[in-house]
């Protein structure tokens, strides 16, 4: 479904050259929830730009469903780590999460069922009418979520989500997401630098390194796909997985050089 | 209802104590130029009597709206393309310092030159004055959306026309509006300089007539009438924004709160 080829990308400055991203290379299948993780700073921002087609890329390509990306593809969705700048605070919930489907030309009856629909499955069907700014921080970004869904989007790209909410919130943001990936069979991106949630979350984890980023681990989650805040944050298995991630996330920061491998830590 | 009754207290308070003191100290003024107010309230309805308002406060208040409405159309159409794109921008920036720091009101003899003397004269002035802080303000306001508001927009397809309309105008209408605000209070301003100059009707025409014929009461009854039409106009401006703003001024406040 997406497939990221040798990304590359460096920021010319005023004499200063700086290499975010060196080689990135890694494909999601459809239906796929892929968490990216990596430590602070190592570009993660920017590689998800470039795959959202918001920033070309210096070298490489990324498709999206066979086709090349250049420009924001209308089968992608974004949502931002701020969502108090994401959504706009002139309109109502309503007409937030509506106003991309105009572009899509469909008519008042068809926006307006698909408006109800995705507010409704984040929970938030009576909100339509309010501000987003009525709203608290962790309602905002379910509202940047339904905004994502009613767009129907083929990959949905969440770049550090919930880095601005409490931690309680945050849990139940989680859960949100792996409801909709299982009730919808939609393809996620998902961007995170807290390594508890990128193994909750995924289904595949993708270590990154430090910048110039490369990829520096791919995980598979072997978790069950029915996961809860409770017993699966205490499963051993979940224990050993965050461990591995978090020892790859500490050498990469050290700038340690290993190879990276397809294989999970044994069981 | 309490508190709408104590707000207008608090309004209403100052302006009658200052209305008190002018009625106290005019009282039993014997100077010309200084009537009691008492005279002037007298000569008031005999002065602005309805063929008054008709010949000379409607045309006037046209003429004013006419420039305001031309400013704040070229100002906010000009500052959206100014300020959208860097380019014009540092092209235009050198001369639009310099054109704001000319004072209206010199303009008008150079306007006349062109216009002549009629109510296009009258409107290009209060036009050229009031669209500055349109124009600068729109320029200011359309550069200033966030960077992810921008980015939203880009991700979700949302441009061209679409995106002005629903992006960067409401975004930038905060400023938008300080600069029609300011350019209001010149609108008034510039609507009585120029009928000074050469006009045959309108406010400040009828005021300096009354002065140069020693109707001194009725001169001051004139800029009673200014004063309270500019508060008039204020007042109406403040509920239109109210209205466009009220999401300004809730998210305003819900920032208070969360601090």
């Amino acid at each position: 479904m997406l497939d990221v080829r040798g990304l590359r990308k460096v920021y010319e400055g005023a004499g200063r050259h700086v290499e975010a991203v060196r080689d990135l290379t890694f494909t999601v299948e459809a239906g796929e929830l892929v968490c990216l993780v990596g430590p602070s700073g190592c570009g993660k921002t920017t590689l998800l730009k470039c795959v959202g087609g918001l920033l070309e890329p210096t070298g490489g390509e990324v498709y999206l469903a066979g086709r090349k990306v250049d420009g924001p593809p209308p089968g992608m969705a974004f949502v931002f780590q701020e969502y108090g700048r994401s959504l706009f605070p002139w309109m109502r919930v309503g007409q937030n999460v509506g106003l991309p489907l105009k572009r899509k030309g469909f008519d008042k009856g068809r926006r307006r069922a698909l408006v109800a629909d995705a507010l409704a499955s984040v929970g938030l069907a009576d909100a339509a009418g309010a501000y987003p700014w009525q709203l608290s921080g962790g309602m905002q970004q379910r509202v940047a979520i339904a905004r994502a869904l009613a767009y129907e989007p083929e990959v949905l790209l969440m770049d550090e989500p919930f880095a601005a909410v409490d931690a309680q919130t945050r849990a139940d943001l989680e859960d949100l997401v792996r409801r909709l990936w299982r009730e919808r069979g939609i393809t996620v991106l998902f961007v995170t630098h807290d390594i508890d949630e990128a193994v909750y979350l995924g289904e595949r984890v993708v270590v990154l390194s430090a910048s110039p980023t490369v990829v520096r681990e791919q995980l598979k989650v072997d978790l069950p796909a029915e996961r809860d805040q409770l017993s699966t944050r205490v499963a051993p298995r979940f224990a050993e997985l965050r461990t591995h991630v978090y020892e790859q996330i500490q050498a990469a920061k050290r700038g340690a050089v290993t190879a990276g491998t397809d294989k999970p830590p044994p069981h | 209802m309490r508190p709408l009754l104590l707000r207008l207290v608090f309004a209403l308070a100052l302006p009658v104590v200052l209305v008190a003191v002018w009625w106290v100290s005019s009282a039993d003024s014997e100077d010309v130029y200084w009537p009691p107010l008492r005279t002037i309230l007298e000569t008031f309805p005999g002065v602005w009597t309805g063929e008054r308002w008709r010949g000379d406060v409607l045309p006037s208040v046209l003429r004013l709206a006419a420039g305001y409405v031309l400013a704040a159309v070229a100002g906010v159409a000009l500052g959206t393309l100014i300020g959208s794109y860097r380019r014009v921008r540092a092209v235009c920036e050198p001369v639009l310092e310099f054109l704001r720091a000319v004072p209206p009101p010199v303009l008008v003899p150079v306007i006349m030159l062109f216009a002549g003397i009629g109510d296009t004269m009258k409107i290009v002035v209060i036009a050229s004055g009031c669209v500055w802080p349109v124009l600068l303000n729109t320029v200011e306001g359309v550069r200033a959306v966030d960077a992810v508001m921008t980015e939203t927009a880009r991700s979700y397809g949302i441009t061209g026309a679409a995106r002005l309309k629903d992006v960067v105008l409401p975004s930038a209408s905060p400023q938008i509006f300080a600069g029609l605000r300011q350019a209001l209070s010149i609108g008034i301003i510039l609507m009585v300089i120029s009928e000074m100059f050469a006009a045959s009707n309108g406010l400040g025409f009828t005021i300096v007539q009354f002065q140069r014929s020693f109707a001194i009461p009725d001169m001051w009854t004139g800029i009673l009438l200014l004063g309270l039409l500019g508060f008039v106009l204020s007042v109406l401006f403040q509920l239109v924004e109210r209205r466009a703003l009220g999401w300004y001024h809730g998210l305003r406040a819900a920032a208070r709160r969360s601090r």
